[in-house]
């Protein structure tokens, strides 16, 4: 993977934009979030892939990691909407312009709990949207109650246990049609990064959950979504070595150790495989994997399920090629004759 | 009310029972739903209005599929009203749950086809019976049992042209219409009608009622209020439409889908729309709002539970400033309500849609014609006011089929209110989303996709400043809630206003209307007219309101609100808006029991309080 700049002022992209066009405004959240940590490796992704800032939305619900989009390429617009509902803002610009690449922040309330009903139909519908859930079990803003991803038998600081099963968002994700499913670490910066830049080459639902310890609410001992319980518990499933469509494929594999996967726009990603027998293309596979991981009480990252063939929402929509949002008004009003013409049926 | 009966030339009274009546009576159809009764109903509201005669149909129907009984009442009327009129003179009763009740409720001198079996001729003796052997006529006709059903109400349509006088001719041009010219369709259908006009001319008299042509009805088209809204969209250049089926509100975006999909695939068969199912009414709000923040003009449709649904997105509209064109076709509420009746109880719970300081525009079209252009203007309003925006439609409009003007075909361009453009930025080197600097209230925005680096903005429905970035000062609060308030005074001077419809010299006496009442209250003036009551009669098309219904209100001694819910709804929202000295002026006269409102009950509420 290319590595992140040192000086990010010296540096250009291919674009020709440095670093901090990519940059957003200060973080608000405590120091040490894992959520800042994915800020960074976002802002790193984009700029690794030479996006146009101009080219992105950024859409989110709310809560802390809602709040995240103000944090990174504040050259993109943003719709920070309702508790829940990312998915309705995101289906509908993507419809009204589907030239542009979205990405949404959601968190494991937003998401799993409030929101569960527009997850399932967005991951259903396979919109192009990079869906990350900044996951950590734990609602931040109103201080620390448990959220549905919380871990059955998971204690708040308060002494409460959570006993209710948490809910797997990549096993529904992959379950519901989504077509990019994965999880990762807030403080895996490898892994998170090449996920990432694998998602933005990606057409189709990509949903990302990346747990992300709550330093605040959520990091201490008896904690399953804390930064020592993820490092002791974490079971990468592949190293994973994202490479651009534009950068040349020189990179040769070894036979036998791992498998190539072609995204839509020409990319390629090479999993290592860690167990012989996982293949990201194969579902039951993949779900099998994630029930038995929960079983054995490990956190199992990596790339899980991965179709890059499906159509996506708006190739299905048999759209013009102009975004629906910018045409004009010849295009959208049609002549006096229809009209005459309908009125006529009335008659 | 005998009294005002006789005045009101209401139906026959019995003293008179056999005078003779052309062009002044109503029909009604009495059916279990599902028996494909509609497509007879139509053919025969078809067959009068090509008869040049003013005509109006009203479907009332339960919220079931099939079994339950449904009425249709069609209204000739040679005043031109069109509103429901209380009591039918001629009643075809097919249906044997409801034909004693349905028998029961007929004023003397009245009229009913029934099927033979049931009998109904021993029931009353001071109305007219005509029996028909509808299994016998329609055997003949009907090539398969499955279609014997339906064709039994073609041969209702057929006895009806007899008794009633219709033109057959005309009655073959309807059913033509109706089949979309299908030849095999329509000529089984003509078979059955033929089958029923024969078997009356053999063996029944006509009626003292008949249909007499006249030419009322040149540059005239039937349509209902959904298709016409369904038109208005497509003409309004709409182009995201998410929704979720609700009964009223549904067959307004299948119309639209119909047509988009007929009028909107560019010379590659590409969509320059998209529809879209949403998983409810929340994600179809939501989806609304994400379309028009990217530049799309978007819509939805919906009624009462899904308004309901929308009121957290649609605060987020108001305070983040994203257009948004919502139809309420509104029915009977609370609750699930009557999903199948008509009423204006959305008034409050959608002007102040969603918790803290919100407001939203309102249009209230009062007819099919209005749907259409109101349908286009939404877009506009929504768009130059940065706002979502309702039109008030209700059942009684929106599926009942109506005479109606043919529509005029806009002039004025699509407004797209104010979008900078790349070269504006250029220009102006960057901007501020939500500072006043036209002094209307109303900011400039940018798309997401415009090419700029100063382009992006973020929406948020949290606290901000007038660049859109997150604040939680006093001064900040406040300097936001104001301007949005000086955006809704130049809302007031831009939505339609109210509309003069009736004024009578010296009328002490003032009426405010809108919507489906309008039809009623055409009638009801005239009524009024005749016992003495002078009226003047003022139709709001919108909300908020202009500076007319304050002077209207002032320039009357008293002034009825004739609306139809219980709590006096749009009562309320003029007593917020006037001055409170003059609120003791108004007056209620509410109609809220599922059925369109008639011009009767209007003219009694009034003539009554007048008297006290």
């Amino acid at each position: 993977m290319a590595t992140i700049p040192s000086s990010p002022a010296a540096k250009q992209n291919r674009i020709g934009l440095s670093v901090i066009d990519y940059r957003g405004s200060k973080s608000t959240l405590c120091a040490g979030c894992g959520h800042n940590a994915i800020s960074e490796r976002i802002i790193d992704a984009f700029y690794d892939m030479g996006i146009e800032p101009e080219h992105v939305a950024k859409v989110s619900g709310i809560g802390c990691s809602s709040k995240t989009p103000a944090y990174f390429l504040s050259r993109a617009h943003s719709f920070n909407s309702v508790h829940g509902r990312m998915p309705a803002i995101a289906t509908g610009a993507a419809v009204a312009n589907h030239k542009m690449l979205y990405i949404g922040v959601s968190g494991d309330g937003d998401t799993a709990s409030i929101g569960m009903g527009q997850f399932a139909h967005l991951m259903r519908r396979n919109l192009p949207l990079i869906y990350i859930i900044e996951d950590n079990g734990v609602y931040g803003l109103t201080k620390g109650q448990f959220s549905a991803t919380a871990d059955l038998g998971s204690r708040l600081k308060s002494g409460v246990v959570n006993e209710l099963p948490a809910i797997d968002t990549c096993a529904l994700a992959i379950e519901l049609g989504a077509t990019f499913v994965a999880r990762s670490f807030s403080g895996d910066k490898k892994q998170l990064a090449s996920l990432l830049k694998a998602a933005i080459a990606h057409n189709g639902t990509v949903l990302l959950d990346v747990i992300s310890p709550c330093v605040t609410f959520n990091d201490h001992e008896g904690s399953t979504k804390s930064y020592k319980f993820m490092k002791d518990h974490e079971e990468p499933l592949q190293d994973i070595n994202f490479v651009p469509a534009f950068e040349e494929i020189d990179v040769e594999y070894e036979e036998g150790t791992g498998i190539d996967i072609t995204l839509h726009d020409g990319s390629r990603m090479h999993l290592t495989k860690l167990e012989e027998d996982f293949n990201p293309t194969n579902r039951i596979e993949a779900l099998k994997r994630l029930a038995e991981a929960r079983e054995n009480d490990e956190v199992l990252t990596g790339l899980f399920y991965l179709n890059a063939a499906q159509p996506s929402f708006t190739d299905r929509l048999n759209l013009v090629d102009r975004p629906l949002g910018t045409l004009p008004q010849d295009v959208l009003r049609p002549s006096k004759s229809v009209l005459d013409k309908i009125m006529d049926e009335f008659r | 009310m005998a009294s005002i009966d006789v005045a009101l030339n209401q139906g026959t009274d019995s003293r008179e029972h056999r005078e003779l009546v052309t062009n002044n009576f109503s029909i009604q159809v009495a059916t279990v739903n599902g028996s494909g009764s509609q497509s007879a109903n139509s053919v025969l509201l078809r067959t009068i209005f090509l008869m040049g005669v003013p005509v109006s149909g009203k479907n009332l129907f339960p919220s079931n599929i099939a079994g339950l009984p449904t009425w249709f009442t069609i209204r000739v009327s040679k005043d031109g009203y069109a509103a429901r009129k209380r009591d039918s003179e001629i009643l075809v009763a097919m249906n044997p749950e409801t034909s004693t009740e349905d028998v029961g409720k007929l004023k003397p001198g009245s009229v009913v086809v029934f099927d033979e079996p049931m009998k109904l001729d021993t029931l009353r003796n001071d109305v007219e019976f005509y029996a028909v052997p509808f299994d016998k006529l329609v055997a003949p006709v009907a090539p398969e049992a499955k279609l014997k059903k339906l064709l039994r109400n073609m041969v209702y349509v057929g006895v009806l042209a007899h008794l009633l006088k219709l033109e057959m001719a005309e009655l073959e041009v309807a059913i033509s219409k109706q089949f979309s010219g299908k030849k095999r369709a329509t000529e089984i259908n003509v078979a059955a009608a033929r089958a029923g006009y024969e078997y009356a001319v053999a063996n029944l008299q006509s009626t003292r009622f008949s249909v007499e042509r006249m030419n009322e009805n040149a540059n005239k088209i039937i349509i209902d209020g959904n298709s016409a809204g369904a038109l208005g969209a497509l003409f309004g250049g709409v182009t995201v439409v998410p929704w979720y089926p609700i009964t009223p509100s549904s067959s307004l975006v299948e119309s639209l889908m119909d047509y988009l999909k007929e009028y909107r695939l560019d010379t590659d068969g590409k969509a320059t729309f998209a529809v879209v199912q949403a998983e409810d009414e929340l994600a179809a709000i939501g989806m609304v709002l994400g379309a028009s923040w990217a530049g799309a003009r978007a819509m939805t449709a919906t009624s009462g539970p899904g308004i309901s649904l929308m009121a957290e997105f649609t605060g987020l509209g108001y305070y983040a400033e994203i257009p948004a064109v919502v139809w309420d076709v509104q029915r009977v509420g609370p609750s699930t309500g009557l999903p199948t009746r008509t009423a204006q109880g959305d008034l409050l719970s959608t002007a102040f849609l969603s918790h803290g300081d919100t407001k939203h525009p309102m249009l209230l079209p009062c007819s099919a014609a209005e749907c259409f252009e109101f349908g286009m203007k939404a877009f506009d309003l929504a768009e130059r006011l940065q706002t979502p925006l309702f039109v008030m439609s209700d059942l009684d409009i929106g599926m009942n089929n109506w005479v109606s003007e043919t529509f005029e075909y806009p002039e004025a361009p699509l407004d797209r209110g104010k979008v900078l453009s790349k070269e504006d930025l250029d220009r102006l080197g960057s901007f501020a989303r939500y500072k006043d600097v036209d002094g209307d209230g109303i900011g400039w925005r940018t798309l997401p996709g415009t090419e700029h680096p100063n382009a992006a903005w973020f929406a948020r429905g949290s606290g901000h400043n007038e660049k859109a970035q997150y604040s939680e000062r006093p001064e900040d609060y406040v300097n936001n809630l104001d301007r949005l308030n000086h955006k809704w005074e130049t809302a007031r001077t831009m939505v339609p206003a109210p509309v003069l419809e009736r004024t009578a010299k010296g009328a002490k006496v003032g009426i405010i209307a809108f919507g489906s009442s309008h039809w009623a209250l055409l009638e009801s003036v005239d009524q009024m007219q005749k016992l003495g009551i002078a009226t003047d009669y003022l139709r709001l098309r919108a909300y908020p309101f202009n500076a007319a219904v304050q002077e209207f209100i002032v320039a009357h001694e008293t002034v009825y609100v004739v609306e139809q819910n219980r709590d006096a709804q749009m009562l309320q929202l003029i007593k917020m808006d006037i001055d409170a000295k003059y609120v003791v002026k108004l007056r209620s006269i509410l109609h809220y029991d599922g059925h369109p409102l008639e011009a009767q009950f209007v003219t009694e509420g009034i003539a009554n309080q007048e008297a006290k």
